[in-house]
């Protein structure tokens, strides 16, 4: 049964993480993620899951992908000025296709920025950190209890797609303590990746099959094959060949962006009964939710398209959203790094206004409201 | 107790012509190498071999191999 | 091909190394080890980072992870606290280990998880066409010091002693038997084990500092090697310019893995 506790964003994200079956865990200490670190440290060994704190990021980044080549179920949590420097393993993840989960709970920037206060500067970044292009999967919640739920997904998804997967949470969520009615023993889908069924000198650990996501052996199970972060052929070994590249490069994204309808998760409300729709996420979202309850007790036709998942974006499903409203407005606390992505998908059908925030506040909903109030004048 | 004799090759399509090989040999009375005009390695006495295998252990390419020939 | 190479080397020769490469004499000293060794191939994991030395994980035989550069130990304590009975061989080289990977090198030394690392030291990026590493030795010669290098170079056994590594030797491509015999003391030592390798660069090293020729470069190597009890009777004027050979320090310490699942007993026992 359900318990209701008084629970932290971060804590949920460490519970989200072991009933998602994280085995391992390497960090470093950095604000504001640390609890998520001391979260693991003390919970982990009770079950034989391991934690290592590393002398860095890019070690903790280096650790956990190493771990999971291994077989383990592992992440590392971090935020802004760590995640930048992960970002060459980021992509080393990407192109060797090794499932891991990479906790960012944002802070403000550039570099050290305004410890710890808040921002959602690194939607950006989740996409486009680590070189080259690859695509990735990001996620961010706008609740504990969607944390926790999130988090699990987070998981799922990189073992389902063989990816990185960026879990993006706000400061405000993750040091926001909230209720939090979750039973530990629910029975939720946990998935792991998919093994090789073939004997071992039949593996193709990096093929070409339809879905784009290869069966992936563990080390130690009998199938002895080769990581490389060089651009390599469908056995795993470096190749420049201009079709394997060509094709290889292709895979990599399509196997996450032509799978979106399979990852893309959102909340809609009233999107089909509106004339201005908010478009805002993570801890942006519940400014803009309240923003539109009270514009929508004033009879003002204000509806909420909340993306949860962040990367990939359902570009079908925000054009549908978007399309004949009055206006769309994108509060975030940045200077509108996902308002350029509904610039570009909308491509000019709608008037897309951005609504910014980088002094470390929340947008707040009297701001939305305003705006609101302003585009339908 | 008769004398060893041992079987050298040398698996041309591997050698890399560094000559390390001819260098370290301690062949008696003379090198059991020598090197082609294009610098790989040739095997050309291999009765002089002693079995030191320090061309085998020393051949960055792994084309040298020496073994004991069985006693006839 | 030889039937040691065979069993654990892919098959997929030639490498990628120029003429004379010591890499490939490492390379070969290790297959012998691990023939002495008898090891399960599939219980054995390879991790290397970048530069010339760390292509050596796609030519082996085993569960083989080739990183990004400097970043092999961390990889490797990640697969090794995921499967702490599986074996680790870590091979790097000077830059990889010493430069970009230095604070991962101190780090992994002081942890002294079980698993044995190969350090290749050529004295070069060798990959990047000849610029100097952090082992390169003083007034030595390279792209980026073109009238001698300025830099003190680190003496990376001595480095790994004061960080905690449990074994540390020193080998290098003339000894090659010698080396074997390192490669599996380094195995057989529970915790950390450093290997560090004097091997040679005839390109992009030996062509800038007047040993072009790989079999001149070996006599170099030879005449530049003392090892340990005959060093010990020479005086530093004469070490100067030597590396000295041999396990150089051997104790008994901790094994994080080990040390991490007594933890998890305590904590699973309810003694916290």
């Amino acid at each position: 049964m359900a318990k209701v506790r008084l629970v932290q964003g971060n804590e949920a994200c460490a519970m989200g993480a072991l009933k998602a079956g994280a085995s391992f865990y390497a960090g470093y200490p950095i604000t504001p993620s640390t609890e998520i670190a001391e979260h693991m440290a003390e919970m982990m060994p009770a079950c034989g899951a391991r934690f290592i704190q590393m002398e860095d990021e890019i070690a903790s980044a280096g650790a956990i992908i190493g771990a999971s080549a291994a077989g383990a179920k592992a992440f590392t949590a971090t935020s802004g000025p760590g995640f930048s420097l992960m970002q060459e393993l980021v992509g080393y993840a990407a192109i060797t296709e090794i499932p891991v989960v990479f906790v960012d709970v944002q802070r403000m920037g550039p570099s050290t920025g305004l410890p710890t206060l808040s921002s959602q500067g690194d939607i950006q970044q989740a996409r486009w950190g680590s070189h080259g292009d690859h695509s990735i999967i990001a996620i961010a919640p706008n609740s504990v209890m969607e944390t926790y739920y999130q988090t699990i997904k987070a998981f799922n998804l990189a073992e389902k797609y063989r990816t990185p997967v960026i879990f993006l949470l706000d400061e405000e969520i993750g040091h926001l303590r909230e209720r939090f009615e979750v039973d530990e023993n629910e029975e939720i889908e946990i998935i792991n990746r998919e093994k090789p069924t073939c004997a071992p000198e039949d593996y193709v650990p990096f093929e070409n099959v339809a879905g784009g996501v290869p069966p992936m052996a563990s080390f130690g199970e009998g199938y002895r094959y080769h990581f490389t972060g060089l651009t390599h052929n469908e056995k795993g070994f470096y190749s420049s060949a201009l079709p394997v590249v060509d094709k290889f490069n292709r895979r990599l994204v399509d196997k996450i962006e032509k799978n979106v309808k399979d990852i893309f998760e959102c909340e809609e409300l009233f999107v089909d009964d509106c004339d201005v729709l908010l478009i805002a996420y993570g801890s942006v979202a519940r400014s803009a939710q309240e923003a539109m309850n009270e514009l929508r007790e004033a009879g003002v036709k204000v509806g909420l398209f909340r993306p949860i998942t962040i990367w990939p974006i359902d570009e079908e499903r925000i054009k549908a959203a978007c399309a004949g409203k009055k206006a769309v407005i994108v509060p975030e606390m940045n200077l509108g790094q996902y308002a350029r992505e509904v610039e570009r998908i909308v491509a000019g059908s709608v008037p897309v206004k951005k609504l910014c925030r980088v002094d470390s506040e929340l947008v707040i909903p009297e701001e939305i409201i305003d705006m609101v109030k302003e585009v339908l004048k | 107790m008769a004398k060893k004799s041992y079987d050298v090759q040398v698996i041309s399509k591997l050698c890399k012509a560094c000559g390390i090989c001819v260098s370290l040999c301690l062949g008696k009375p003379e090198n059991v190498f020598t090197q082609a005009p294009d610098g790989k390695a040739v095997v050309v006495k291999p009765e002089n071999c002693i079995g030191c295998l320090n061309c085998e252990m020393h051949c960055p390419d792994f084309c040298v191999e020496v073994s004991e020939k069985e006693a006839e | 091909m030889k039937p040691i190479y065979q069993e654990y080397f892919r098959n997929n020769l030639p490498h990628i190394w120029c003429a004379g490469c010591g890499n490939g004499i490492v390379m070969s000293a290790w297959a012998r080890a691990m023939d002495e060794l008898k090891l399960d191939k599939n219980n054995v994991i390879g991790v290397s980072g970048i530069g010339c030395s760390s292509r050596i994980t796609g030519y082996l035989d085993l569960n083989t992870l080739h990183t990004a550069h400097g970043r092999a130990l961390p990889f490797a304590q990640g697969a090794k606290m995921a499967r702490p009975d599986m074996d680790v061989f870590v091979f790097s080289g000077d830059g990889d280990c010493a430069a970009i990977g230095g604070n991962h090198f101190i780090h992994a030394c002081r942890r002294n998880m079980d698993m044995t690392l190969i350090v290749i030291n050529n004295n070069i990026y060798g990959m990047t066409g000849g610029q100097f590493s952090p082992l390169t030795p003083f007034g030595k010669k390279a792209t980026t010091a073109p009238y001698g290098s300025v830099d003190p170079s680190f003496n990376l056994c001595e480095l790994a002693i004061g960080a905690g590594a449990s074994f540390v030797a020193r080998g290098d491509i003339y000894h090659a038997k010698q080396l074997t015999d390192l490669i599996v003391a380094g195995y057989k030592h529970k915790g950390f084990s450093v290997i560090e390798v004097i091997a040679s660069c005839p390109i992009s090293y030996g062509r800038r500092n007047k040993i072009p020729n790989p079999a001149d470069m070996m006599q170099y190597v030879k005449d530049h090697t003392v090892a340990k009890a005959v060093a010990e009777k020479m005086t530093p004027e004469q070490l100067e310019d030597k590396y000295i050979t041999g396990i150089l320090h051997e104790a008994q310490g901790r094994e994080y893995t080990e040390e991490y699942a007594k933890l998890c007993e305590r904590v699973q026992g309810g003694d916290k």
